[in-house]
């Protein structure tokens, strides 16, 4: 069966400028890296593969083609082989376009038994285009796996980590399920894949390679439009009070009094 | 400085990088503290295909040469000799096989080494012979198909760890220099076990063990060469190797000057950080100078060998002598520029001054790589008629 890793290219800080004007995310001058999450899902991919004995992982991003190189360095990392998702018309994708997007292409790759995405990208942070896409796929979906227990060509017995503790979830294949980074740790990538990598051809679709409907691709699929992007005001200084608790509270009284909080 | 390394080369000091950064520096002082031998770390190096950089592609190599395995030493050195010698030692191990070794030799052990799935040591050094080989005891009398080995081989780095030993022993004795051969030994071979772990002052993760023969019987095909070589190829082993050593005092040197130009811009005194004071950049200016000439001798050596040509020893001498004393000098200093702190153990810079000590000693001390350079010198100029 195929394993496909969905990869994110993000930019490499959390610093990111954003247009006020589009209100999008001003990538020009930042260093691009794949989404820090979505490298544990590939090293999750390698390992179920390795585990099952057989199949193919492959390495699905949507993005602007400089995202090849990304797409390379999974291959550096294990993945078989990359796909691109490139065309004009995915631009400014929100997360239904991008799944609806990712949910074309992972038909038109077939027999894919396993999805593995990142639990969340750290530009866009909505940890929603997984679940979006298994809706789309009608396939099972399971959050924030910590580790796979159990996995056949049928079905998975996972760990979804919760606030305070895990579940145990079987499920069917094929499915998508999303990973955090108690997962494993990711491998260095040798000289082997590194060659690999170098030689790679990386297989980029346009909008019309995966029979996409443009009304539901790009702008123009997307529904949700930011209207506006802002810090946050910062909050004043905290006080603190000192003394006994009786002179504590008297003083609290006497701020909260001044304050006209009662 | 750029050293115009080809695209592959640069991978590989990416990778060798990565390593010494994620898995080195985060486990290196407990690893001197406790002397944990890198398992792991070497684990990792194999699974990045580093251990085979100098080996041929038939062998299941990278198909480098001394060059490419010294861009990793220096790297992993840069984190901490101590893992970068347990690395290198390998390909010492290796050497003689590649040097002398018969087909079935080189197709037998080469691609284990290679892959990192055994990794190799070298076994010349005895209670009475360091400098001087001459006076290896340790013996190997052919009995039928079997060689019989028996004597003692000490401070062998990987001793125990490694799974295909190389090994000095007389075949001759009447012969004196003449009479030493080379084998191979596998761990695990009857009559072969290992003494007790040195306890030693600097590269403490490595491990330095006795390699103890009672009637070890290996069989015959495992002399390298022909019996009255084993000096010979004792002697080219070391050649190839040095710049190995020459590479640890290059990243050793390297990873020193970072910590204390790093230290230096933080630490304040007299209002302001000491590398302000010119006394303190002068002490850096002459660490990086040493240091980036110790690089450009160890790649301009490691790339003369590359080219195969005839004599080889005095260009390895001058490598392995230059960047020993370097990261020696180097160390120290960058002790000096932390003051106290670097006399702790919070900070790795006393650790490194500790360990660079070896560079100066091991594989033949500095003093035996003046004997060579100065024995190499009369022998030119001796040509030249003048
Ligand atoms: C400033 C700003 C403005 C934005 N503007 C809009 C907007 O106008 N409208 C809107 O709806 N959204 C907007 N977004 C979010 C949108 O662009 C998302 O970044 C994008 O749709 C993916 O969602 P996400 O980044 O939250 O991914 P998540 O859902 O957090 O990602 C989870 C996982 O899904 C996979 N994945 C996500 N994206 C891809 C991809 N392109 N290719 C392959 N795999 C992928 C990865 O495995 C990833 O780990 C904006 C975000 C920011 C920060
Ligand atoms: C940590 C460690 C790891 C080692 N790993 C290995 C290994 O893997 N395999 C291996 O075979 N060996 C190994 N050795 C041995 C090492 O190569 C020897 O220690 C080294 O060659 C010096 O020999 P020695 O210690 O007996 O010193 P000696 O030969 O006793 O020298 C003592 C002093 O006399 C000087 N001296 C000796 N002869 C001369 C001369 N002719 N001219 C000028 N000065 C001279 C030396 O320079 C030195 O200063 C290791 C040693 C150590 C400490």
């Amino acid at each position: 069966m195929k394993i496909v890793v969905c990869i994110k290219e993000v930019p490499a800080t959390t610093k990111v400028k954003i247009n006020p004007e589009t209100n999008t995310l001003m990538r020009e001058g930042v260093e691009s890296i794949i989404n820090p999450y979505d490298v544990y899902a590939l090293e999750e991919g390698v390992c179920v593969k390795e585990r099952l004995g057989g199949g193919s992982v492959v390495a699905l991003s949507m993005g602007p083609p400089q995202v090849e190189r990304s797409l390379k360095e999974a291959i550096s990392l294990g993945a078989d082989e990359a796909i691109l998702l490139s065309d004009r018309a995915f631009a400014g994708s929100d997360t239904l376009a991008t799944s609806y997007t990712l949910a074309m292409a992972l038909d038109k790759i077939g027999d894919v038994g396993l999805v593995i995405c990142g639990k969340q990208a750290i530009d866009g942070d909505t940890a929603q285009v997984g679940p979006e896409m298994s809706e789309k796929l009608d396939i099972p979906f399971v959050a924030c796996v910590r580790k796979i227990l159990e996995i056949t060509e049928e079905k998975a017995i996972v760990e979804r980590m919760t606030d305070d503790g895990y579940d145990v979830i079987e499920l069917p294949l094929p499915a998508v399920i999303t990973v955090v980074k108690d997962i494993n740790t990711p491998r260095i990538a040798g000289l082997k894949g590194k060659m690999r990598a170098k030689k790679a051809r990386i297989t980029v679709w346009t909008a019309t390679d995966i029979n996409a409907d443009e009304e539901r691709i790009g702008l123009t699929g997307s529904t949700t439009k930011v209207t506006k992007v802002f810090a946050p005001q910062p909050r004043g200084l905290g006080m603190m009070l000192e003394g006994s608790p009786e002179e504590i509270i008297d003083s609290l009284y006497d701020h909260l009094k001044s304050g006209h909080v009662i | 400085m750029d050293y115009f390394l080809t695209e592959e080369q640069q991978m590989i000091r990416d990778t060798a990088r990565e390593i010494a950064e994620k898995k080195i520096v985060p486990a290196r002082a407990e690893m001197d503290a406790k002397g944990i031998f890198p398992t792991e770390i070497l684990k990792v190096c194999a699974e990045s295909d580093l251990f085979g950089l100098y080996i041929p592609e038939e062998y299941g190599g990278f198909g480098g040469g001394i060059f490419e395995n010294v861009i990793a030493i220096e790297e992993l050195s840069k984190a901490c000799i101590g893992v970068s010698v347990s690395f290198a030692g390998s390909g010492l191990g290796a050497y003689p096989i590649l040097i002398s070794g018969s087909e079935e030799q080189k197709k037998k052990f080469l691609p284990q080494i290679a892959s990192g799935e055994q990794i190799a040591a070298f076994g010349l050094t005895e209670a009475n012979a360091g400098s001087d080989a001459g006076g290896t005891q340790t013996t190997a009398k052919l009995d039928g198909n079997e060689y019989v080995l028996n004597g003692t081989k000490q401070w062998i780095t990987n001793g125990g760890e490694a799974g295909i030993y190389t090994v000095i022993a007389m075949t001759n004795k009447a012969r004196g220099s003449r009479g030493a051969s080379a084998f191979i030994v596998e761990k695990g071979t009857p009559g072969f076990s290992f003494g007790k772990k040195e306890d030693k002052m600097g590269i403490r993760a490595s491990a330095t063990r006795e390699l103890i023969f009672e009637d070890c019987r290996i069989p015959k095909e495992n002399l390298i060469g022909k019996e009255g070589m084993g000096f010979l190829v004792a002697m080219k082993t070391l050649d190839k190797s040095r710049p190995g050593i020459a590479a640890q005092g290059v990243g050793l040197a390297q990873g020193a000057l970072d910590e204390s130009v790093k230290y230096a811009r933080k630490r304040v005194q007299f209002g302001k950080p000491v590398i302000a004071f010119q006394a303190v950049q002068h002490m850096l200016a002459d660490m990086a100078v040493q240091t980036e000439a110790a690089r450009a001798l160890t790649y301009a050596v490691s790339k003369f060998i590359d080219s195969a040509p005839k004599d080889i020893s005095k260009a390895s001498a001058f490598s392995k002598l230059y960047s020993s004393d370097v990261a020696m000098k180097v160390t120290v200093d960058a002790v000096q520029v932390f003051g106290g702190y670097g006399y702790m153990k919070e900070y790795p810079v006393e650790k490194m001054m500790r360990d660079a000590k070896i560079l100066q000693i091991y594989e033949g001390t500095n003093q035996i790589q003046r004997n060579v350079i100065g024995q190499a010198l009369i022998k030119e100029y001796a040509k030249r008629g003048k």
